[in-house]
């Protein structure tokens, strides 16, 4: 099964680049995604660029409307994401705790869904 | 009358038996054919409806579950069959009708696998709201209705109703696998189980509801771990909690007075406790304790076991239970645990040590009840009453039980009528 492990940070946790936090974060996310790698279980993942270069579509009456934003980052935010390709919940469990803001934020887990071929 | 010569009721009855008693092996066997738990529980739910009319026809039959067994299968065969995307499903009817041909055409029960360790692996998964894994296991294990278990969380039948199909949906889509768990997952997932009947058991022994004790879902959560321990062997916290459920529920008769009020463990007539719960409880904490891997519940156990074998309050051995609370606070960092170990303290080293202790709690434990009904005592045993009499009123604001409730109450009231502490209660 597919999951997609989206990655929630929360901002009550800084870890700016220099830090000693953000080493300890990088090096973690390495290590996952060798794991990840090592057990064929990665399909892919990626970091998103801050809340700040966000845009948001909406169509309405035909017509599209953007807005910037959302950059409130005073509550939790999308931050990034896995896919992967685990057995069962009990493993897709395991992989997540991983993820080094499993321990700094959350990590939402959910099987991609599969259609019925017509 | 009916055709069988058995009455209506009669058979109404044997039906309701076969779902309470045999039910949760049905519906696990089922559940391993048809990978789907609402499907299993809906076409088990229709077989038991069909045996309702069947039987008064025709009398039992010689093989009552394997009847049921068979009718289920068809019954899911015959379900599938009508959702909308049949296409896509008609492999898998296949084979499931080949399943069915294959097996005898009335199974002797013995011959039904029992595979409900697996389902209450999967009833009491982590990834469930714990609520929803009580009520799921309630239902699919233990075969309650859901009335019944709405009933025993004063929720309504509907809500309930609603909250089991969407766990069901849960499970089948979230890819909660039907087996019993591997070794790198065990320890995740045998905890769960184990909190989710003990869950059961709390409910029964410290209900919201007004009688205050529900001893049905006690022994419902002693039926589960007698079951668990039954499907999983040598597994010493599964044999530590059933026998701390034993040796708590062998106080069941003497913990509520005359008029329903709740008795505190030194109003207890020991007299009345039923020792041979506390023997099994008992032997049964030993055997665990031998293994040699001591958990939360074989220390929660032996510190009950202590109570148990005092001859009364006084001569209980405080030491000990300290020594096993110190143990139990290394090893989960739960207030409540630090609270109890607190109620030790005062017995072994005064009141006041375990006051100036509990202060430090505050914070987390503020708007807990027994936080300021053990402040109160502790605050009573040191002859501050004023300040004790404010403890009760607030642990009586924060209580949500009637019978807890008047317990404080008596406790408030029985502060200015003794003076002094020794006459107390």
């Amino acid at each position: 099964m597919q999951y997609m492990a989206l990655i929630y940070v929360d901002p009550a946790y800084q870890t700016p680049p220099g830090t000693a936090e953000f080493g300890k974060m990088m090096a973690g996310y390495n290590e996952a995604n060798e794991t990840y790698k090592k057990d064929g279980v990665y399909i892919a993942g990626d970091a998103l660029q801050p809340t700040s270069t966000a845009t948001t579509v909406r169509v309405r009456n035909g017509k599209t409307e953007t807005m910037d934003g959302p950059f409130a980052e005073t509550k939790e935010f999308l931050g990034g994401y896995y896919l992967l390709n685990c057995d069962n919940l009990d493993d897709a469990i395991r992989y997540a705790a991983m993820i080094p803001h499993a321990s700094m934020g959350c990590v939402e887990i959910r099987p991609v869904m599969v259609f019925d071929n017509p | 009358m009916t055709g069988s010569g058995l009455s209506e009721a009669e058979i109404t009855r044997a039906v309701e038996k076969i779902a309470r008693a045999d039910g949760g092996r049905l519906l696990s066997n089922l559940m391993g054919m048809l990978r789907d738990l609402q499907l299993a529980e809906d076409s088990l739910y229709d077989a038991l409806e069909s045996a309702l009319v069947h039987w008064q026809r025709n009398g039992l039959p010689a093989s009552p579950t394997g009847w049921i067994m068979q009718t289920a299968k068809r019954k899911a065969i015959d379900r599938l069959r009508r959702v909308a995307n049949f296409a896509s499903k008609s492999a898998y009817i296949a084979h499931l009708i080949e399943l069915e041909n294959a097996s005898d055409s009335l199974q002797e029960q013995e011959t039904i696998q029992d595979d409900r360790l697996k389902l209450i692996f999967t009833c009491c998964h982590p990834a469930l709201d714990r609520k929803t894994a009580v009520a799921l296991t309630l239902r699919s294990v233990c075969g309650l209705t859901t009335e019944e278990i709405a009933r025993a969380f004063l929720d309504k039948t509907e809500a309930m109703a609603q909250r089991l199909v969407r766990a069901r949906h849960k499970i089948h889509k979230a890819g909660i696998q039907y087996e019993v768990p591997e070794p790198e997952h065990w320890r995740m997932r045998l905890e769960s189980v184990l909190a989710v009947i003990y869950l059961i058991f709390n409910e029964g022994y410290a209900s919201s509801d007004a009688a205050y004790l529900r001893g049905e879902l006690c022994e419902e959560a002693i039926r589960l771990g007698r079951l668990l321990i039954h499907l999983c062997p040598e597994q010493p916290e599964a044999e530590g909690l059933l026998a701390l459920m034993l040796l708590h529920h062998a106080r069941s008769a003497t913990r509520l007075g005359p008029a329903g009020d709740l008795l505190s463990l030194e109003e207890q007539d020991r007299g009345q406790w039923d020792r041979a719960m506390i023997d099994e409880g008992m032997a049964l904490l030993k055997t665990a304790l031998q293994r040699g891997q001591a958990g939360p519940y074989q220390l929660q156990a032996a510190i009950v076991s202590l109570h148990a074998q005092a001859a009364s309050f006084e001569q209980t051995d405080w030491r000990e239970i300290l020594m096993l609370y110190d143990l139990l606070v290394l090893m989960t960092s739960n207030d409540v645990v630090h609270l109890n170990r607190l109620v030790a303290l005062a017995q072994v080293r005064g009141p006041q040590v375990a006051l100036e202790a509990l202060e430090q709690l505050e914070a987390e434990l503020g708007n807990y009840q027994p936080f300021h009904a053990a402040k109160a005592e502790f605050l009573r045993r040191l002859e501050r009453l004023d300040t004790a009499e404010e403890c009760y009123h607030r642990a009586i604001e924060l209580s949500s039980n009637p019978a807890e409730r008047r317990f404080l109450e008596r406790r408030l009231a029985g502060l200015r009528r003794h003076g002094d502490a020794d006459a107390y209660p």
